[in-house]
């Protein structure tokens, strides 16, 4: 056992990168790593959301989230730096996207790299957790560290994961990896 | 991460423990903990972890630790970030916290992962450190990291999960990290 490359999506401007099969009972925890991953719209936001089985080919948009976000940033300029709770993207029991790498900039050379923990996505009597890090060149000239958790207040099984940007399409790349 | 490597797989019924005491050795620089589905039988539980030297015979190592969490309420009525002081340890044998306060409900559970570095080393320390997500018994989300040192050269061949109070279900799986 071990980690598993399952698949790898590689997106150029396209709209969202989604993952419908290979989600299962075959492992514990799945990993999502993304990297260069480089908005079409300036300030843009990388999040998620899942479907469930009881929603299949679903629009993403059914599965309540509760979770947190904190941010430590430094801008370019050695100005700004804090660590912070960020109210923004946090969500309590709503359905939108969550967001992941926060307010990417849109430059030629910006982007944005991290992973997503995913626990056990077929469990059907609990909720579903997750965590996450990423790092971003924020749209104003910042490195922008974004730490998300949470849980998927649902115990239906979880089938499908789609990424895509609040606004605009991307570039970048996304794998998934099971580990066990 | 490094290439994980599957060593053992415990699950826990109604347990009031995960002994985990085999497969800890010089292997591995580092051994990593995945916890999926921890939920307690009783109502704000903590869970924890202890180490051992003698193949689990005996458990509270001296630790010293750290805590920090941000959370956030289901009905958006608080956050929070920042240092737990209750959460963390100075030179105690004390199980450490993983999880705080996690809820019985049905569906309530915790996750994460924790990682310990070199237990079979003779000369340093022992670091660890972990990031759980739980759903706190008020209908919290708690993104909660821990991290610290067992304050002691001796090898480390055992490591325990439990409950504050009562039991637990749960599956934690053991890899190493080569």
């Amino acid at each position: 056992m071990a980690m598993t490359l399952i698949t790898t999506n590689t997106s150029s401007d396209a709209a969202t990168s989604d993952f419908t099969t290979g989600i299962d009972n075959t492992y514990k925890l799945y990993v999502f790593k993304w990297h260069v991953v480089n908005p079409a719209t300036d300030s843009a936001t990388l999040g998620f959301q899942v479907n469930a089985t009881d929603d299949p080919g679903g629009d993403y948009d059914q599965s309540p989230i509760t979770s947190t976000c904190f941010t430590a940033y430094n801008n370019e300029g050695d100005s700004d730096a804090r660590l912070v709770y960020d109210g923004g993207p946090d969500q309590a029991n709503g359905t939108g996207f969550q967001g992941l790498d926060l307010s990417m900039g849109n430059d030629a050379d910006s982007s944005g790299a991290g992973e997503l923990h995913l626990f056990n996505p077929s469990n059907t009597t609990y909720v579903k957790h997750f965590y996450s890090r990423a790092q971003g060149h924020h749209s104003a000239d910042y490195a922008w560290s974004t730490f998300v958790a949470g849980y998927i207040n649902d115990t239906t099984a979880i089938d499908d994961i789609q990424f895509k940007m609040s606004s605009g399409n991307m570039d970048g790349i996304i794998s998934m990896y099971g580990v066990g | 991460m490094g290439i994980p490597t599957l060593i053992s797989t415990s699950t826990a019924s109604d347990s009031s423990s995960i002994d985990i005491t085999s497969g800890i050795d010089s292997t591995y620089d580092e051994y990593m903990f995945v916890f999926t589905d921890i939920g307690p039988a009783t109502d704000s539980a903590e869970f924890l972890f202890d180490t051992s030297t003698d193949g689990g015979s005996n458990y509270a190592s001296t630790k010293t630790t750290t805590a920090f969490a941000a959370s956030h309420a289901e009905d958006n009525s608080s956050t929070a970030l920042g240092y737990e002081t209750s959460y963390d340890l100075a030179q105690a044998t004390d199980g450490q916290q993983l999880v705080n306060s996690l809820g019985n409900g049905a569906d309530e559970s915790a996750a994460g992962v924790l990682h310990l570095f070199s237990p079979s080393n003779t000369t340093y320390v022992k670091h660890f450190y972990a990031r759980m997500s739980y759903y706190h018994k008020s209908n919290f989300n708690f993104d909660l990291f821990t991290a610290g040192y067992i304050n002691q050269t001796a090898d480390i061949d055992a490591i325990k999960f439990y409950m504050d109070s009562g039991n637990f279900d749960g599956v934690i799986q053991m890899y190493g990290i080569s």
